[in-house]
């Protein structure tokens, strides 16, 4: 598409006039902020952007960005996000949401992302709990962890391993960031965009309000120790060992992206004479 | 203005195929419908199976005539029986006539009980299969029948090379083979049909087809969808085209992906369609309501099917009328249309795509089983000539995506091809696209989008009328093939009838129907489905007086034009 590359905007260029819902101290703002990083460091033109999300807090995130928005409806965002990277392959399409948002009501599609394998990049602001609705437990959520009226003695139920999951589905990159570390988030989104297909970000994003004992995530973070591993054995073994704080590209592959060619070889009146007696 | 109605009906003749699996009762049947289109006539073929998921009993039930046809008729006037396994599953779906005869090889058993006062007709196909090389007997009976019809045999060979060309020349060859030798046996022949003109310009094809090309036609270049009978065919067939149009079909995780992709390919400035039955339509309705919402264009065509849940999977009924009125949660504006007959399915599809871009939002459009599977020899289906297009062009920054206008309908930027960005939302929000929960917003954005989709000029195409007589068969999508013929009827026997076919159901052009009712005396509703669904939503919308009756019948078996002037009739 013909637009003109933007003389380097500023990250803050990238943001637009609408003021977040969020809590003070949630940890979507400081996604917010990486993306914009990531973005300015990127020179992406803000025309050629299209941020997709469902429905929670995270998935408010696309209308605070001065770029092309779609805030569907709950879990649904992977599925736009694939109808518009087909039918637009020229964009550059990013899907967001929450661990509610896309490993319970949208896990069906998390699978069938992971292994279609497009050109896009999902990021996941989990904070093991559903913000929007006033703090239930998602599927992210420890099985012992009883504030929920819903679940007075916890859920009883073991936890959603996200990047296992994702690498078992057939994922072809892996990453997890933390919105207490903003440099090293933005980076990581800047590998995730740059990746060739579908690049899934685990961001650790502590809810304030319904989990505020996540403030203790600054120190039980640490790096990703093992360093990226390019074998899916070996990222199997990293990602099982995994204590769910480990920061950093867990795996990176170059797999086959799915995207057709959308050229035009033949007219339809030439399929209509076919219809003839 | 109300064309004249056709006078008299039309001469044709209905023919069933049956045999078990493997027999070769629908190929025979595709053959035959070939053929009777290279000899001049136009045709309908439906299908019935069992319930195996592959193999088993089938029938091709075939009407021809002289003119165009739209329904199957009241009873077969030939039986060709492949064989006799499993026969009692197809008998209420084949009434024969009294004199209609039954044509069968002896050595392939006994003639049911069921058929004992039939007149016979026994052929040896068996025994001249055998003495050719790959002979097959459904070949051979089409042979005789074709024969019996007094079709060329040339326009049977011509069928062979339509329906199995594509398998290589020896099975060709073979084939022709066993036509001859069924043919050569015969004296002709049995019918005495008016002649046909024949027209090389006629088409065949599928309603399943006909609603992809008019789709097609429409614009569309994005599809995703999940398979599920009887729609697959329309992506069968959409899938290789798309390709070659320089568009793309997506085969979706399930509906909940299928309806959220379009949004997306729409979203990217690409018409989009899915298409699915019933189930698919109740998971898809959260998705329909963005459209709304959002204002993002698609069209969902749901291939009707006998429902409720699994329901018969593979018979028609049109069930699913008030699902697709009124399934949206919210006050949810949207369109649903339902195509008349196969060539209608073109018009209807292109026309919904223009009016879902037109006025973006989300079109629902009911096909159903008896239109998308049976096949037609019919005139070329016409385009529909309305220039209908998205509005895309938008000056402001920052946009005002939700702007309101007087028409309702709001500039829609393309990412990428616009500097005016926006966020489309499904919350409900303001001009600008910002969430809002204020109820003046709310209000304006209702009041803006029930405007652009009340407020616009339709025009003719809202329904099809024939006729101005004081009795009146007021119908909607497939039954109004029966419809018609029906009415036909009942005019050539001295009684002056009216028909309202509606292909626009939401919004109910309810000042166009009142006008279209003047006069009318007596009224009938008509539908397959249980409940009178089309009825209960006309009353609803106080079109109807309150002496008009319902005749309203479930699936799975078709409407028949005769059930219908005796249903009338009884009542006058
Ligand atoms: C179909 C449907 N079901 C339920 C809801 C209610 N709902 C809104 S957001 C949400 C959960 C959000 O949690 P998460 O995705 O983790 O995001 P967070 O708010 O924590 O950022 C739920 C259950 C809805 N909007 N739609
Ligand atoms: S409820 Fe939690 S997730 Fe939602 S905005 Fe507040 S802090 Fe953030």
């Amino acid at each position: 598409m013909a637009t003109i590359p933007t003389p380097s905007l500023r990250a803050k260029d990238y943001k637009s006039q609408i003021p977040p819902v969020w809590c003070p101290g949630c940890g979507h703002f400081a996604v917010l902020s990486a993306l914009t990083k990531a973005f300015a460091y990127l020179k992406l033109p803000k025309d050629q952007l299209a941020l997709v999300s469902g429905i929670g807090c995270s998935s408010r995130l696309p209308a605070y960005l001065d770029t092309y928005g779609f805030h569907g409806v709950h879990g649904r965002a992977l599925a736009v996000a694939a109808g518009l990277k087909t039918a637009r392959p020229d964009l550059i399409v990013i899907a967001v949401g929450g661990d509610g948002d896309g490993f319970s009501i949208g896990g069906n599609h998390f699978l069938h992302a992971c292994r279609r394998n497009m050109d896009f990049t999902y990021i996941v602001m989990d904070n093991e709990v559903y913000g929007m609705t006033k703090g239930q437990a998602s599927p992210t959520t420890q099985p012992d962890w009883t504030r929920s009226k819903l679940t007075p003695h916890g859920t009883g139920v073991r936890r959603f391993q996200p990047p296992a999951i994702a690498l078992a589905a057939g994922a072809s990159f892996i990453a997890r960031g933390f919105s207490g570390d903003p440099t090293g988030l933005s980076k990581l989104f800047v590998e995730a965009i740059q990746h060739p297909g579908f690049a899934f970000v685990h961001v650790l994003s502590p809810c304030q309000t319904f989990r505020p004992e996540q403030r203790a995530w600054k120190q039980q973070v640490h790096p990703c120790s093992l360093g990226t591993a390019e074998d899916p054995a070996r990222a199997a073994e990293l990602i099982h060992r995994d204590d769910g704080m480990a920061l950093g590209v867990l795996y990176a592959q170059q797999l086959p992206v799915w995207q057709p060619k959308l050229t035009q070889r033949t007219s339809l009146a030439t399929i209509e004479e076919a219809f003839r007696l | 203005m109300p064309q004249e109605l056709p006078r008299g009906s039309a001469a044709s003749l209905s023919i069933a195929i049956t045999g078990s699996g493997g027999s070769g009762a629908v190929t025979a049947g595709s053959i035959l419908l070939a053929a009777l289109g290279k000899a001049g006539f136009y045709g309908l073929m439906t299908r019935s199976a069992g319930p195996q998921i592959r193999g088993g009993e089938s029938a091709a039930m075939v009407r021809f005539s002289p003119e165009p046809l739209y329904c199957m008729g009241d009873q077969f006037d030939l039986l060709i029986a492949l064989d006799w396994r499993n026969f009692h599953r197809f008998l209420q779906e084949i009434p024969l006539g009294t004199a209609s005869p039954v044509l069968y090889d002896p050595a392939l058993g006994e003639v049911p009980e069921e058929l004992r006062l039939q007149p016979r007709l026994e052929r040896p196909w068996k025994r001249r299969a055998a003495a050719i090389a790959g002979g097959r007997l459904n070949l051979v009976a089409l042979g005789t029948a074709g024969a019996l019809l007094g079709l060329p045999c040339e326009a049977l060979e011509t069928g062979v090379q339509k329906v199995l060309g594509h398998k290589g020349e020896a099975v060709v060859d073979s084939a022709v083979a066993c036509i001859r030798a069924g043919f050569s046996a015969e004296n002709p022949n049995l019918a005495r049909l008016p002649k046909p003109r024949p027209d090389p310009n006629r088409w065949l094809l599928s309603g399943n087809e006909a609603a992809a090309l008019g789709s097609l036609r429409g614009g569309v270049r994005f599809v995703a969808a999940y398979p599920i009978t009887p729609a697959t065919e329309m992506l069968e067939w959409l899938a290789p085209k798309l390709e070659q149009l320089g568009g793309a079909l997506l085969q979706a995780e399930d509906e909940l992906a299928s309806i959220n992709m379009i949004l997306g390919g729409s979203f990217g400035g690409m018409p989009s369609l899915t298409a699915t039955s019933g189930p698919g339509l109740s998971l898809m309705m959260e998705g329909i309501g963005l459209a709304v919402a959002s204002e993002t264009p698609v069209l969902v065509a749901d291939v009707m099917r006998v429902g409720p849940s699994t329901g018969i999977p593979t018979k028609s009924e049109q069930s699913d009328l008030h699902i697709a009125l009124y399934g949206l949660h919210g006050d949810a504006p949207h369109l649903v249309l339902a195509p008349l007959d196969i060539g209608d399915c073109a018009f209807t599809f292109q026309w919904a795509v223009g009016l879902a871009e037109q006025l973006q939002t989300a079109a629902i459009v009911l096909s159903d089983q008896f239109l998308g599977q049976s096949r037609a020899i019919l005139d070329p289906p016409p385009r529909c000539e309305t220039p209908l297009t998205r509005l895309k062009q938008a000056r402001e920054r920052p946009c005002r995506r939700y702007l309101y206008t007087d028409t309702g309908v709001s500039p829609m930027p393309i990412p990428g091809e616009s500097p005016c960005r926006y966020t489309a939302d499904g919350l409900e929000h303001d001009e600008r696209g910002v969430p809002s929960s204020l109820a003046e917003d709310h209000l304006a954005q209702l009041q803006k989008r029930r405007r652009k989709i009340e407020g616009f000029a339709y025009g003719e195409a809202w329904a099809e009328i024939q006729g101005a007589g004081p009795l009146c068969l007021i119908s909607w999508g497939s039954s109004a093939g029966a419809v018609r013929e029906a009415a036909q009827r009942l005019q050539a026997a001295g009684q002056p009838t009216r028909v309202i076919l509606l292909r626009l159901l939401a919004p109910l052009r309810r000042e166009s129907l009142k006008a279209a009712l003047a006069g009318a005396e007596q009224l009938f509703v008509i539908e397959q489905n249980q409940t009178g669904q089309l009825f209960h939503y006309l009353h609803g919308a106080q079109v109807l007086p309150p002496h008009a009756r319902s005749f309203a019948r479930p699936g799975p078996l078709p409407l028949r034009p005769g059930e219908i002037v005796r249903a009338v009739r009884s009542e006058i």
